[in-house]
């Protein structure tokens, strides 16, 4: 991490995009000196590259090669363009919140639908108008990973959503990134708040516009759940097959909270997902899964750190990739179990199933323990479609394409069922399977 | 025509022979009985009538109803009627009985331009036939022989029998890891499906089977070939001596 390496001239060229976006940066009052240092933070590592231990598969000063300039405000064209994209993806009974081009939009949005339970305002309108130094410190609060302190300083906008202690929000929240553009830079930065006792589901959705082109979006969720509180989170990444996608989440839990997690990536050229979560009280469970589906050129990483700060608490994590062509898979979890966490249950599975010989997959289960009397352990497979199971069901009167779809749906259906809410479970598996029919 | 007809079958198995020249002749209406040490190449034989991949044939043929079976995929086979109960049935994480049962059923029909069953009908046949064979229902929604003993999945095997209604059932050792009621059930479920078009090969190690099923024919297999064909006392005589005879025949 502390490896100083020569500016690539893609770092050069984002220094001026920040130079050049500052203005349209919202931000009153100290907003613009916490994005100066964001950017500052930023800019002494640089682009994430494979000198970093977290990024050592997915290095973008390698990968994204330039960077590209903000997108505009999307114009009334662009909104039509969105809205057809946005309605495409919708989850059932979801209350809609439509991001185009990092910009609010509440014209497409289903602000009329939101419950009374819950609050919410536009990054925007937050940072510009009621930010004390203390919420804007969280809203925008970053990590040493540098592609949050970036999104840190360039965000344009996002949802700032808090649910009051004791709330149960009913119908899910679905916030859908819309991409218009051509070859265009988007940083959008989402933050939530989840009382005492409350209850919420949250779906994020990554969706281009037609024609929309090369675009890169950096996206972060900051969260805060408290305890007793209960957080579905649930993302579904389909980005346009040239684009790129950064996506972060920093989640801090309660004690006896329940945080359900899953990432779906399954389009986009060069994806990264990260969570970061903090399990700060007692008692806590995580349920954190995740499939990349990936075929083409295409490449997608995830990766996830658990940290176990807090005693008695569980989490299972299950990820599943799906592999074709030239596609490459990543998945890290890492799971750290802090000296007060005593009686963690921490387990995590990685598995990829490889449906070509230049398909790759990488899978790097961590643990580091650092308290006694803990439950921990991980597993790692990858590999083909087993020929007996083919066999059998084609024995059984399946075609051998049907064979193959019925077990690869299988594969990736044990991790979407861990999704507690039938529907949104539903909502992820037709996407799955659509990806699947896709290729076929 | 006889239903199923091997001529001088030949098959390798990574340069070795395992099938080496077998005839059998299988009419509609008679249950076989195949017996033969182990390594005799029964569940080969079974497995190229099915068309499991790996196997070379090196030679002679396989007609069903007339037929070249080798030329054809192993799903145009199972919708001809051909069906192999395994002797080893494998696990099918994350697909439901109840979804494989369906998928294979209509994928059958499907391919023999039979209209596919609706939902209720479907869930009739499949509580039927589960209620017949001892199989509650909530095995049918676990995951394919997830978690099932022995005996189960090999009453999966015949449940799926009685479902597909094939013309031709191989079961390669259906009676290995029953208890004796299974053995019952299993064995009555099987003669609830002779009929005048259906035969049946029925492959065992021992003759307990076949006092349940009795056979028209019994056959001795050793190192890839029939030794020899007989009624069903030729399955006494092989429990009282043993194959120590044929094969020194071959
Ligand atoms: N995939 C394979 N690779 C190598 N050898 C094989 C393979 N399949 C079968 N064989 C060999 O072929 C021979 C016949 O095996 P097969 O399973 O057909 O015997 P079997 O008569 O069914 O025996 P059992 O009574 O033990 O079930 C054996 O010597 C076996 O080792
Ligand atoms: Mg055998």
């Amino acid at each position: 991490m502390k490896q100083v390496l020569p500016k690539a001239d893609t770092e050069r060229a984002i220094d001026s995009v920040f130079a050049a976006a500052r203005g349209r940066m919202p931000g009153a009052g100290l907003v613009p000196q916490i994005r100066a240092r964001a950017f500052e933070v930023y800019e002494r590592t640089g682009l994430p590259h494979r000198g970093m231990e977290d990024w050592k598969y997915t290095d973008l000063r390698a990968l994204i090669g330039e960077v590209l300039p903000l997108a505009p405000r999307p114009n009334a064209e662009a909104l039509v363009r969105a809205k057809v994209s946005a309605e495409q993806v919708s989850a059932d009974q979801a209350v809609k919140l439509v991001l185009v081009d990092g910009v609010f939009a509440p014209e497409l949005s289903d602000l009329g639908r939101l419950e009374n339970e819950v609050v919410v305002r536009s990054l925007r309108e937050v940072l510009e108008n009621s930010a004390t130094e203390a919420i804007a410190g969280l809203v925008l609060s970053t990590t040493n990973d540098s592609a949050i302190s970036l999104n840190a300083a360039m965000a344009t906008d996002g949802l700032v959503i808090t649910v009051a202690d004791g709330n149960a929000v009913k119908r899910p929240i679905q916030i859908v990134h819309v991409a218009t553009g051509l070859s265009v830079s988007t940083f959008t930065r989402s933050y939530l708040q989840l009382g005492k006792g409350a209850h919420a589901a949250i779906v994020e959705s990554f969706v281009p516009a037609e024609g929309a082109s090369g675009y890169q979006a950096n996206d972060a969720i900051i969260a805060l759940v408290g305890d007793e509180a209960s957080l579905s989170h649930i993302r579904v990444a389909a980005d346009a097959s040239d684009a790129v996608n950064i996506s972060s989440a920093i989640i801090a839990v309660g004690a006896r909270a329940k945080l359900d997690l899953f990432s779906m990536t399954c389009s986009g050229s060069i994806s990264r997902y990260q969570g970061f979560i903090t399990l700060a009280g007692e008692g806590t469970k995580l349920s954190a899964n995740g499939v990349n589906l990936i075929r083409d050129k295409l490449r997608a990483d995830t990766t996830i750190v658990v940290d176990h700060a807090g005693p008695h608490c569980t989490s299972r994590e299950k990820f599943r990739a799906v592999v074709d062509d030239c596609g490459r898979s990543v998945f890290q979890g890492r799971i750290v179990v802090r000296p007060a966490a005593r009686k963690t249950d921490a387990t995590l599975t990685t598995r990829a199933l490889l449906l070509s010989d230049q398909a790759e997959a990488d899978n790097k289960p961590e643990l580091k323990i650092l308290a006694d009397d803990v439950t921990c352990g991980h597993g790692a497979t990858s590999g083909a479609l087993d020929d007996t199971l083919v066999f059998y069901l084609r024995a059984r009167g399946l075609s051998e394409k049907d064979a193959q779809m019925l077990l690869i749906k299988a594969f990736f259906g044990e991790s979407i069922e861990e999704i507690t809410s039938e529907k949104l479970r539903d909502f992820v598996t037709a996407q799955a399977e659509h990806w699947l029919q896709a290729g076929r | 025509m006889a239903l199923l007809e091997i001529r001088d079958l030949r098959v390798g198995v990574e340069d070795r022979e395992v099938i080496r020249g077998l005839d059998l002749n299988v009419n509609a209406g008679e249950v076989h009985a195949i017996m033969g040490p182990n390594g005799s190449g029964k569940s080969t034989l079974s497995h190229v009538i099915a068309g499991k991949p790996g196997y070379e044939i090196t030679g002679g043929q396989i007609l069903f109803r007339g037929e070249n079976l080798l030329r054809m995929e192993p799903n145009e086979r199972a919708a001809k009627g051909v069906f192999l109960a395994f002797q080893y049935p494998i696990e099918i994480p994350g697909v439901t009985t109840m979804n494989f049962l369906r998928a294979a059923l209509n994928a059958q029909r499907k391919a023999r331009d039979q209209q596919e069953f609706s939902t209720p009908e479907f869930l009739k046949r499949v509580r039927d036939v589960a209620d017949s064979l001892n199989i509650p229902q909530d095995m049918l929604k676990r995951g394919v022989n997830v978690g099932f003993s022995g005996g189960e999945k090999k009453r999966n095997e015949i449940l799926q029998m009685a479902l597909f209604e094939p013309s031709l059932c191989i079961l390669d050792e259906i009676d290995s890891g029953l208890d004796i009621d299974a053995l019952r059930i299993v064995a009555s479920g099987i003669n609830a499906l002779r009929s005048p078009k259906r035969a049946m090969i029925v492959i065992t190690h021992y003759r307990r089977l076949l006092d349940h099923i009795e056979p028209e024919i019994v056959h001795v297999m050793s190192k890839g070939r029939v030794m020899k064909s007989g009624g069903k006392e030729l399955a006494l005589e092989l429990e009282a001596c043993g194959y120590a005879q044929f094969e020194d025949a071959a």
